[in-house]
């Protein structure tokens, strides 16, 4: 049998390629990268960056980052909170999770963003934890009935509590790290066990240009200490906090990803690091960063091939939408990112169920781009050499007006090859009208109540659960908030 | 070259973004001892104005609304020290204290509006983003303002704008400033509902909403 080609796209040349990471590591020569955190100043500056330590800009020789891309692992192997299913992340795997953080819910009822309760929040684990075509769960949806002092540590202990996929998370604030990451070994049970079956990805954006906060950089840090991936979300905007031609964004998106693979690794050698982002175009009528934009995605595309030239894990902001409702623009920038950022090979991919620029997630959209993401993977899987010979053996007494239909080799394949049709429509005309000329929004709506209510929670050790509620008690306390036991009870 | 030729470069200048000509026009303008009044009010403003009409056309994108809004300020920055001592007290528009909310470190849609705002002859105080809620007030007396402007880019942080009326309110100083609000979370509806002053959907729209209330 001929071996299956795995549909890829490449939007640079390889001489674009080499020249925009070489112009990458000259910015990290010459201009630097601002570092707002003492103690990377200090690892920087011990490992022979060039730290000035009032202004706190550091630059960084090529020597140094190759060493650390050296010394950054080519796959991370995720774990479910079971422990027992893998989920590598490198080469050319795809995972979906859902886009996060988004501040707002879209109710189905009002057709309205409105602010999401922790009730909501619960809802949005349960119904992802059903969604087969997202590998992964995100704390994807900030609950604002949640004091915002412990909100990071919050998202995710509900998370834990509710769902067995593995997570794409971060932190609010320094503090937020110590009982996350305890969260996570509670699970685990034990920080050892967490280091070798890791089960939350961190994300941590650098502030373009070409700077790392103090928070985004101790998480940073304190990821790379605990063995935990970081990911890192260069979010550069063309025109505004990035050059407006693409390749030139792409060079300052390398800088800022490769300074962090250098923070990452001088704080703990061999740490995972993920090549992410969600830089985007910019609206140059509105002021607005346009998830959905062809250029956007183009950016997209073109670093995740950055980051397997470099050999890394990548990860992407695709599969999104900058539309308000679940409307038509919501469906084709959702696609278009789907498909273009799983033929490019980006390994994790952020994005179903988000709307308007990353700031709201919607129910029936996580349900309409699951089937989205069914697609993708069908064509990922691209077309198979099923028979030897392809087709001859099938034609074997062939006669004119013959059917397939009840062929044998009809019902030995077509499963295989063809996927079920899942929300979109099919029907004719007339059963269309028939059935009320239903929409994909309201067969959504339909399957997300049917998805919730057939929710079983995946069995979580009792002690494991006790834990969990320890820690999150304390969290609280420690941030001078008494998190009653009623609210530690996601049913 | 005859006034009318000068007063139509500087408003040319304008339009077209070009900082240095704009510059080197008001400084051979005060050099000449030209009536600096009649330079703003006839070379650069309708210049400034006919950018403003450019972007509600859909001609001008925001690169060419800002370098025009850059190119204004250079102009006004060398008029000014001339213009204060034989006009003193002339500045166009008032005193304005602009400023992203605390929490919140999204600053380009504010840097806008600051552009805009001193282009369009406003006096304009921009204290940069995450502002404590007092420090505009503290500003605002200081200064002697009239407007103070909240950016807030996040749903979450836009709850400082509703907060910053109400301290107003606490500190019995809620009538002597005009509060306007922007950012993309905010809207009419907005700042109707916590009791602003306005609310403007863009830079363009934020200058013209501030001349009507200044």
């Amino acid at each position: 049998m001929i071996e299956t080609k795995r549909p890829k796209l490449e939007l640079l040349s390889n001489a674009l390629v080499e020249q925009i990471v070489d112009e990458g590591l000259t910015l990290l020569e010459r201009h630097g990268v601002l570092v707002e955190n003492k103690e990377a100043l200090g690892l920087l500056g011990g490992a022979g960056a060039g730290v000035d330590a009032g202004t706190g800009l550091v630059r960084i020789g090529r020597k140094l980052v190759e060493d650390c891309l050296a010394t950054t692992p080519a796959v991370i192997t995720l774990y479910d909170r079971d422990g027992t299913r893998a989920f590598a992340v490198g080469g050319d795997e795809v995972h979906f999770d859902p886009g996060s953080a988004a501040v707002t819910l879209l109710d189905h009822a009002t057709q309205s963003e409105r602010k999401a309760s922790s009730a909501d929040v619960i809802e949005f684990y349960k119904l992802v934890e059903t969604l087969e075509h997202l590998h992964f769960q995100s704390t994807g949806l900030i609950a604002a009935d949640v004091p915002s002092a412990v909100a990071d540590g919050f998202r995710l202990f509900l998370g834990l509590c509710l769902s067995e996929k593995p997570f794409v998370t971060g932190t609010f604030r320094v503090e937020g790290f110590g009982p996350m990451k305890d969260l996570l070994a509670a699970v685990r049970g034990g920080e050892k066990e967490l280091r070798a079956k890791p089960l939350a990805i961190f994300d941590a954006c650098p502030s373009p240009p070409l700077k790392w906060s103090n928070l985004t950089t101790q998480s940073l840090i304190d990821a790379a200490r605990a063995g935990i991936p970081s990911e890192l979300i260069s979010m550069g905007m063309t025109g505004a906090t990035a050059p407006t031609t693409i390749a030139a964004a792409l060079v300052q998106h390398v800088a800022e990803s490769l300074s962090g693979v250098v923070i990452c690794q001088i704080a703990g050698r061999g740490a995972p690091v993920i090549f992410g982002g969600s830089p985007s175009s910019f609206d140059m009528r509105k002021g607005t960063t346009p998830m959905g934009a062809i250029e956007t995605m183009m950016i997209d595309a073109a670093y995740a091939q950055l980051g397997k030239f470099l050999k890394m894990p990548t990860h992407a902001y695709m599969a999104l939408s900058d539309a308000k409702v679940n409307d038509p623009q919501a469906g084709f920038e959702t696609a278009l990112g789907a498909a273009l950022g799983a033929l490019a090979g980006v390994n994790v991919i952020s994005g179903p169920g988000m709307l308007d620029f990353e700031s709201s997630q919607s129910l029936e959209k996580l349900v309409i781009d699951d089937g989205i993401c069914a697609m993708v993977y069908r064509l990922l899987e691209g077309i198979a050499q099923r028979d030897d010979p392809i087709a001859l053996g099938v034609f074997e007494g062939f006669r004119p007006g013959m059917s397939f239909l009840t062929h044998p080799h009809t019902r030995q394949w077509y499963r295989k090859e063809h996927i079920p049709a899942g929300l979109v429509d099919r029907d004719p005309y007339e059963a269309w009208v028939t059935a009320g000329r239903t929409s994909i929004v309201d067969k959504a709506h339909a399957d997300v109540s049917r998805r919730l209510a057939a929710y079983a929670a995946p069995p979580l050790d009792p002690a494991v659960r006790k834990d969990l509620d320890r820690i999150m008690a304390a969290y609280g306390r420690a941030s001078g908030i008494d998190l009653a036991l009623p609210v530690l009870q996601p049913a | 070259m005859i006034k009318t030729e000068i007063l139509a470069k500087m408003s040319e200048a304008i339009v077209a973004g070009d900082r240095v000509a704009a510059r080197a026009l008001a400084e051979e303008a005060v050099r000449s001892g030209l009536d600096l009044l009649e330079v703003v009010e006839q070379g650069y403003v309708p210049g400034i104005q006919r950018v403003g009409e450019l972007w509600e056309q859909g001609d001008y994108f925001l690169p060419e609304l800002i370098t025009s809004a850059e190119a204004m300020k250079s102009a006004m920055a060398a008029l000014e020290p001339e213009l204060n001592r034989t006009h003193a007290g002339t500045r166009m528009g008032g005193k304005v204290v602009i400023g992203t909310v605390e929490g919140d470190i999204h600053d380009i849609g504010k840097n806008l509006v600051a552009s805009m705002l001193q282009a369009g002859g406003f006096e304009v105080f921009d204290l940069g983003a995450d502002v404590k809620l007092e420090r505009f007030i503290e500003k605002a007396e200081e200064v002697g303002a009239g407007m103070i402007c909240l950016s807030a880019l996040l749903t979450t942080t836009m709850m400082a704008q509703r907060r910053f009326i109400a301290l107003l309110r606490d500190k019995g100083l809620r009538g002597k400033y005009k509060v306007l609000v922007g950012g993309a979370p905010a809207s009419r509806t907005w700042a109707e509902e916590i009791g602003a002053d306005g609310y403007a959907e863009n830079a363009v729209a934020a200058v013209r909403l501030a001349k009507s209330l200044a």
